[in-house]
């Protein structure tokens, strides 16, 4: 039995502990708002918090979360108010909306780590999460405005 | 005939009341008003057809919209539009998203045309349920109608200091005759239209509440992949299945209905499905079965050498779309000194939605029930009514978000897989593509091969050009053999807009041997590519300043006439009169965008400024792009300047985000992607050898300027596109001097 929390609640998996943990959530859990992309780590879609980092579910086992603690974009902020949850809005970034779940998670666990990254540091964390409407310009824009002035 | 609907034929509300609230229908009109065909008796009837606008016992405004969501923001123009004529309170809307169903008239959110198509007709659903709604609070007062007035949710009658929340008048209205002569606001009164409203969808996308396809869930569902065929035709000879059945999980496996004659259409390819618990049990499953493939006619096709016979047709007089003057003779005469030609190329490619294709479908009670992300629900109707022989009324399908699809989702095979999958099994059906079978068995961006040749006067201006262009026709996805392109001459190649005396466009013929569909933009992509990229080169062969040559070329302000320059082009289907090709229109972009680039200013080595123009979809964009190039060949991008001139426009910053987005896209195919066919089958599966653009590489910062304009309204969504790729590579050659003259650039700017 795998034992680990998803937005604070308890979740237990038994038997394959292989089963990727994007289709534990979004099958399993029904927590939908975690997307598939490629399966392969290589687009981002998936992103979830393992213990406030950023990874890429569809290549995290259910049983490497064993213990752990997992975010979802469902639990991000409890009225979906996380400070880029609200820059997302005020910058209108989302076009069809299916990557963002993944780069909002991407982006907060950048910000929680750096609170005043520069554009080449938003670069290098974003740039494992693929935009195919092209809303990077934006994403860009509305993370340099979050960034806190460095002191 | 107009592109409108017709406003002298507009007995086209009824009113019912549905469940306590007054649901104003629109009937069976089309984008083209069709004589007679007013079935607004049966629209109202039927209350499930909740078409266009529903007023709410609280009032709240429900809004249908009919055009598929697929981050172009339909939803929200929609509800702007209808909102404003309205005059409803913009936090008491809600949007419905309608079902496939032809009484709406045009569903397929295909080629730029929602607002095109709709903006008319809404405004008027709008303004005439503010009329109705005045009049009613009019009569409950036994006042003159006059004397009132609707604004954001209320009717007041001024002189006596009453007034009724919308909310108030709903049973009153919903009996009410419609007026016949109602007019909509003027333009000046607008109050959400032309402006950048912030879009209805965004609470759910932010909260990960979104509904796209996959993320529907219907008690009891399987899911199921499938495996479809490596080369387009072929049928599965064997199959053991038996490693899949024994997968944890796996439910079924079932063999699906081959596909093994042209033409393809929208049907599903065939191959066997797995249905499963959960997805990755489905995705296991399918891993392990043994498929043995028969042959297919297509098993011959390999991309590397298409190439060569694409060129050769290119050397090759071709079919001719647009001649005038004397192209061969001028060219003949003008000697090395002033005539130049190049060859452009241009793969396949694929359009590789962010969502790969998803639908769920249930069948019960003699009905179909599909959720799909589709451009075109309506074609899934009758795609999924011919494969069942269910009659289209049986079938119902919902659209969900869509999660992307830039041409990829207009043609539903995915939908039909499902149903036909549920009707099979009896149990609601879950389809999902992996990424891999997203990229290889798509319905491909054609590729081309083109051959360009001009001759400058004795001036240095350009004087003649022939631009000659091959590649298998999307024609071929509906007619088994087609080898003549139709619309896609239309698309950058028969509309050059050149003021030079000769000028001519031909195309040679090759067959189709994938699945050949619309790509956001669709044969503009490579046309202008080509011609955008080949008119630089004419400038720098002139010596002359790529802007003026380029603006000299395309000449004085006029409205051109292309029959009188021996041009089939057809103008997107739209009315001449209405949507002149002009000129002024088209250098007005190209100085505006060049005038924010700062064109001409001192640049850093190896940095460079390209420029590219063009009117595609009724719609003039000008792009500049900034490139830097590195001494190893990598390229940065910092700054990209858009001037779109789309006439009138619905939601601005929609508009800007649309330019911003196809500058991006156009990028991924100008820097990486290629899709390459060896023995009839795909050679790429994943965003590791179909590379996409990611942040790094976008440009840091697109300006877009969006021209104001009341001429009617143009499209956006794929306008912003054929302009980039040409302009990022006019700016390599700025830099570099290195031509770029086949896509992806990839590593041809190594050392
Ligand atoms: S779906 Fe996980 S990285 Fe793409
Ligand atoms: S908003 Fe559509 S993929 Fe990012």
């Amino acid at each position: 039995m795998i034992k680990f929390t998803v937005n604070g609640e308890a979740h237990s998996v038994e038997g394959d502990g292989t089963l990727p943990l994007l289709w534990y959530l979004r099958d399993v859990a029904t927590l939908t708002g975690t997307k598939y992309g490629c399966g392969a780590g290589l687009c981002g879609a998936c992103t979830v918090h393992l213990d406030g980092e950023a990874v890429r579910s569809c290549v995290t086992s259910v049983a490497a979360a064993e213990g752990k603690a997992v975010t979802t974009i469902e639990g991000l902020a409890e009225n979906a108010d996380h400070p880029v949850q609200k820059a997302w809005a005020k910058h209108q970034v989302p076009q069809c909306g299916y990557c963002q779940p993944g780069q909002i998670m991407q982006a907060a666990a950048l910000l929680a780590k750096n609170p005043s990254p520069d554009t080449d540091a938003i670069d290098e964390a974003m740039a494992g999460n693929i935009c195919r409407c092209g809303t990077y310009p934006r994403i860009k824009a509305a993370l340099l405005d979050l960034a806190e002035p460095a002191s | 005939m107009t592109d409108y609907f017709d406003l002298s034929r507009r007995r086209f509300l009824r009113t019912t009341a549905v469940a306590g609230a007054a649901v104003f229908a629109v009937p069976l009109l089309g984008r083209r008003a069709v004589p007679g065909a007013v079935a607004s008796e049966a629209a109202a009837a039927d209350s499930e057809a909740r078409l266009f606008v529903a007023l709410q016992p609280d009032g709240t405004v429900e809004i249908t919209c009919h055009r598929s969501e697929m981050g172009q923001h339909a939803r929200t123009a929609v509800a702007q539009i209808v909102a404003d004529e309205l005059e409803a309170d913009w936090d008491r809307i809600t949007i419905a998203q309608a079902l496939g169903d032809k009484r709406y008239g045009d569903q397929n959110t295909d080629g730029s045309r929602s607002i095109r198509f709709n903006l008319e007709r809404l405004r008027l659903v709008g303004a005439t349920v503010r009329r109705m709604l005045r009049d009613a609070a009019a009569e409950r007062w036994g006042v003159e109608p006059g004397s009132c007035r609707a604004e954001q949710h209320r009717v007041y009658h001024d002189a006596s200091g009453r007034s009724l929340d919308y909310g108030e008048l709903v049973e009153a209205v919903a009996g009410r005759e419609p007026p016949t002569d109602v007019t909509p606001k003027d333009r000046k009164d607008w109050r959400y239209i032309g402006k950048g409203k912030a879009i209805v969808d965004m609470d759910d996308i932010v909260s990960g509440k979104a509904t796209f396809a996959a993320d529907v869930r219907l008690p009891g569902t399987l899911v199921a992949m499938i495996a479809r065929p490596p080369v387009v035709l072929a049928d599965v000879a064997s199959v053991d299945d038996s490693a899949a059945r024994e997968v944890s999980g796996v439910v079924d496996v079932i063999r699906m209905p081959a596909l093994t004659e042209n033409p393809v259409m929208f049907k599903p390819l065939g191959g066997v499905a797995v249905l499963a618990e959960h997805t990755w049990a489905a995705q296991l499953g399918r891993d392990k079965l043994k498929i043995n493939w028969s042959e297919s006619p297509n098993a011959g096709y390999d991309s590397a050498s298409f190439r060569g016979r694409l060129e050769a047709a290119c050397r090759e007089p071709g079919d001719v779309h647009r001649s005038k003057g004397d192209v061969e003779g001028a060219l003949a005469e003008a000697g090395d000194e002033r005539r130049h030609a190049a060859e452009y190329y241009v793969p396949h490619l694929a359009q590789a939605p962010m969502e790969p294709p998803s639908a769920t479908a249930r069948f019960e009670n003699g009905v179909m029930e599909v959720w799909a992300a589709t451009q075109n629900p309506q074609a899934d109707q009758s795609l999924i009514a011919g494969l069942l022989d269910l009659p289209p009324e049986k079938i119902k399908v919902h659209v969900t978000l869509l999660g992307g699809a830039f041409g990829r989702k207009s043609k539903p095979d995915f939908s039909a897989e499902a149903a036909w999958l549920a009707h099979k099994s009896g149990r609601p059906v879950r389809v999902q593509w992996q990424r891999e079978d997203d990229i290889r068995h798509g319905f491909f961006h054609t590729v081309s091969a083109q051959r360009l040749e001009a001759a400058l006067d004795g001036d240095g201006r350009l004087a003649a050009l022939r631009h000659r262009s091959t590649f298998p026709t999307i024609n071929a996805t509906f007619e088994a053999g087609a080898e003549v392109p139709g619309f896609e001459t239309d698309l950058g190649l028969s509309d050059a807009p050149l003021a030079i005396p000769h000028i001519q466009a031909e195309t040679g013929r090759a067959p189709a041997q994938v699945r050949t569909g619309w790509m956001r933009s669709v044969a503009n992509i490579y046309h202008v590519f080509a011609l955008q990229s080949f008119l630089a080169e004419m400038a720098h062969k002139a010596g002359r300043d790529h802007r003026d040559f380029l603006l000299e070329a395309i000449g004085p302000d006029r409205v051109i006439d292309f029959k009188a320059e021996g041009s089939k082009f057809d103008n997107y289907g739209a009315d001449f009169d209405e949507y002149p090709f002009d000129t002024g229109r088209l250098k007005h972009v190209l100085r505006r965008a060049t005038g924010m680039a700062g064109w001409g200013r001192e640049l850093p080595a190896r940095s460079g400024l390209g420029l590219a123009v063009h009117r595609s979809f009724l719609t003039y964009v000008a792009t500049v792009v900034e490139v830097a190039v590195a001494e190893d060949g990598s390229l940065r991008i910092p700054g990209t300047w858009v001037a779109v001139d789309a006439g009138t426009v619905v939601n601005r910053d929609s508009v800007r985000n649309q330019m911003e987005g196809a500058s991006v896209f156009s990028l991924s195919y100008a820097l990486h992607s290629a899709i390459t066919v060896k023995d009839g089958a795909v050679e790429q599966g994943n965003f590791d050898d179909y590379p996409v653009a990611r942040m790094p590489e976008a440009p840091a910062a697109i300006s877009v300027e969006v021209v104001d304009s009341d001429a009617p309204p143009a499209g956006v969504g794929e306008p912003g596109t054929p302009p980039f790729a040409p302009a990022l590579c006019n700016a390599i050659f700025a830099a570099t001097g290195k031509r770029i003259r086949e896509l992806p650039i990839g590593d041809q700017l190594r050392a």
